[in-house]
């Protein structure tokens, strides 16, 4: 087997980004992060060693299942982590500048101007106490520094924006008189206020009905055209990854196990786990008696993750290969085609041990026949 | 708001009239019999006989007690006493109408009441904001250990200690006692001085304690972590997000409280010889005044559902939620 090279983090993001070659690095670069608390059962390394980039006006999606370190790796972004029990490692850098150990009150600076965040649940990210107007004025006014007056004037603007009818009325009700939709709408609408480069939304539509989440997408996804807004989108959704994101990351115990553009990633799989997941999706197109198939046992503890690759407890993959080297030894994040030794720099990587020829012989077993049309139809459904 | 109101004024006035019955009965279930304590020595069953009527107790108990409600908004005559409406009562130990002496001890206790809770509110919220924000450090740990420590501390224990340090010894703070702060302001903070402190520190403990968890669970709300990602500073995450929603059980407690408070409190005052009503109480108690202490269980009760109507104002204040409700 050809020497394992661990990839550049910036080759792996897709080559459609590769324009920022010229002009120095990504918008949003994330090298090596690694993020560890202490609990009272012991330390919890929730993120380890995971790098990424993300250009303007791009969006990636960050999936894996909970407990995978995918909202604490945007709770370090935004410097949101418990400083006092958190320890970050690594770097992350926007637009060039080191976010890891940067000082609070340069982080506030940044945080709902430049970077801002949607949460899940709309209900209990925004305060049951101000009316939503009041909410994102104050956040306007915090990093703009203008008249009260002028702030209402921009909350109204903005529910405006995200499409709330009669924003001037609905700017003084509370969180607690608007649907689901309606709130996450005001959620982004506080988000985008003071017209911010970077967007963590950390699943924001998992709280919502079906048809409302298609909205929301679709109103992320205008906002994006309209603002050159880069997203990373978090989300254990593969529907909602196929629907809006342009790359993808798949995390499994605070890992990156795969990553490239969301073409490749949901097409040709290169981990077992993100097969799994794939397989894992119902399709409208199944019979109704088939089973759903959930990728087998559930993510590890993180206080204890399994040595080698963290996954191997749970691959189906695994007697393709010789018996102990998936639990001891932990595969590099690689190209396929480092791996074989080409350069054809799609970035598409993935961290396991199968060869290109037992990947596909898995493959075949795994997904069936009719399978690899399916993984375009789930592309499809929320465009 | 106008609607919360009237409701709440009604169901006040019938718990109020659900209290006065149910003291009523238990009082005249007491073995103590007020006729013939006046009486005297030499009583003979005539002089008895109009006594108990003067006093209005030679009826059956329900007859007295509408007799007793009557009173309240018409007045009535007891003998030769007259007792105006709204009249609770006529005390025949001193003589006077007993809402009379009531309004003439309130303010003794509303000095204390008001004056402690003010020193309870800034010292236990304070102290246990403190702890909360600075959870598990020092400061965190000490305030907490001088809560336990003066919420295991009586009022006579303290109180007489103190009075005794810092009165009798060192002669730092003046003798305690109540002046009418019309006739000397500095003369009524300093009488008030000790029973202030004493009745705070009793109960600063178990604000700050209270303050410290609800504090904690309001910071770990999902709004005060998004209040963080907007970028706002210490003041408002901390005090116009966290403290916004850590105040609703805050202000029940105090709601309780200053309720207690305004009722008379009766180990404070009696310590400290206040003549409040909680004094009164215990006063009209030792002399079987029956038509007092039912006056100061009145008093008592009213102060607790008046303070309670303003506490749920304060929740619809506090709360948009509770408006719809």
């Amino acid at each position: 087997m050809n020497p394992l090279t661990p990839v550049n983090p910036a080759t792996v993001s897709s080559p459609r980004t590769d324009d920022h070659a010229a002009g120095g690095e990504p918008f949003l670069q994330v090298r090596d992060l690694s993020v560890r608390f202490a609990t009272e059962d012991g330390p919890v390394q929730a993120v380890d060693g995971l790098s990424f980039s993300l250009e303007r006006g791009r969006t990636l999606g960050i999936v894996g299942e909970s407990g995978s370190g995918k909202s604490v790796t945007s709770l370090a972004v935004l410097g949101l982590h418990d400083r006092a029990r958190t320890s970050v490692d690594g770097s992350i850098r926007l637009e060039g500048a080191e976010l890891v150990g940067a000082d609070e009150a340069r982080l506030r600076g940044l945080r709902g101007s430049r970077m801002a965040m949607v949460f899940q649940d709309a209900l209990t990210a925004l305060s049951p106490y101000y009316s939503v107007g009041d909410q994102i004025a104050e956040t306007y006014r915090r990093h703009t520094r203008c008249s009260r007056r002028a702030a209402g004037e921009r909350a109204v603007q903005m529910l405006s924006l995200v499409g709330i009818p009669s924003p001037q009325r609905r700017a003084k009700d509370y969180p607690h008189q608007f649907s689901g939709g309606m709130r996450q709408r005001v959620m982004i609408a506080m988000a985008l206020c003071c017209d911010p480069d970077l967007l963590i939304a950390d699943e924001p539509t998992t709280a919502l009905d079906v048809t409302v989440q298609a909205q929301i997408l679709e109103l992320l996804a205008e906002v994006q055209q309209e603002f050159r807004t880069s997203i990373v989108l978090i989300t254990h959704d593969l529907g909602v990854i196929a629907g809006i994101a342009d790359d993808v990351l798949v995390m499994y115990a605070g890992r990156s196990v795969e990553h490239g553009s969301v073409a490749e990633v949901l097409t040709a799989p290169r981990h077992p786990y993100t097969m799994g997941l794939l397989a894992s999706v119902p399709r409208l197109s199944s019979a109704v008696d088939v089973p759903l198939k959930p990728v087998p046992g559930s993510p590890p503890s993180l206080l204890a993750v399994p040595g080698g690759c963290a996954f191997h407890p749970r691959c189906q993959a695994r007697d393709l290969l010789p018996d102990d080297l998936c639990s001891s030894r932990r595969p590099a994040l690689v190209a396929e085609d480092a791996r074989d030794g080409r350069d054809g720099g799609d970035g598409h990587a993935a961290a396991c041990h199968l060869g290109t020829a037992e990947r596909v012989a898995f493959a075949r077993r795994t997904v069936e026949p009719s399978e690899s049309n399916d993984t375009r139809r789930i592309q499809g459904t929320n465009r | 708001m106008l609607r919360f109101l009237i409701r709440r004024t009604l169901s006040a006035a019938l718990i109020l009239l659900v209290v006065s019955a149910v003291t009523y009965l238990l009082f005249f279930a007491l073995p103590s019999d007020p006729a013939l304590l006046a009486c005297g020595k030499q009583c003979t069953p005539q002089l008895l006989a109009t006594i108990r009527h003067n006093m209005g107790i030679d009826a059956p108990v329900p007859v007295q007690y509408w007799h007793f409600l009557v009173g309240v908004f018409a007045g009535r005559n007891f003998g030769a006493a007259s007792c105006p409406a709204p009249c609770l009562g006529y005390s025949f130990v001193n003589g006077r109408p007993v809402l009379q002496t009531l309004l003439n001890r309130f303010p003794a206790t509303a000095s204390v009441a008001l004056g402690a809770a003010v020193l309870v509110l800034t010292f236990g919220v304070g102290a246990g904001m403190i702890a909360a924000l600075r959870r598990g450090r020092a400061a965190d740990k000490v305030a907490m250990g001088l809560a336990l420590v003066g919420a295991s501390m009586q009022i006579y224990f303290f109180g007489i200690v103190v009075r005794y340090v810092f009165v009798d010894q060192l002669a730092w703070l003046p003798l305690p006692g109540y002046t009418s702060p019309g006739a000397s302001l500095t003369g009524w903070a300093g009488g008030m001085l000790l029973p202030w402190i004493t009745l705070a520190v009793v109960n600063v403990a178990t604000y700050a304690r209270f303050t410290r968890s609800s504090m904690l669970e309001s910071l770990s709300e999902e709004y005060v972590r998004a209040v963080r990602a907007k970028g706002l500073g210490p003041w408002g995450v901390y005090v116009k997000h966290a403290w916004r929603g850590a105040m609703t059980p805050i202000v029940t407690m105090f709601g309780i409280d200053l309720g207690l408070f305004l009722g008379g409190a009766l180990i404070t005052e009696t310590t400290f010889n206040i003549p409040g009503i909680g004094k009164l109480a215990v006063d009209s108690v030792a002399d079987s005044d029956l038509p007092m202490m039912m006056g100061t269980v009145l008093a008592a009760s009213t102060a607790m559902v008046l303070v309670n109507i303003a506490v749920d104002a304060c929740y619809a204040v506090i709360d948009p939620r509770v408006r719809a409700l």
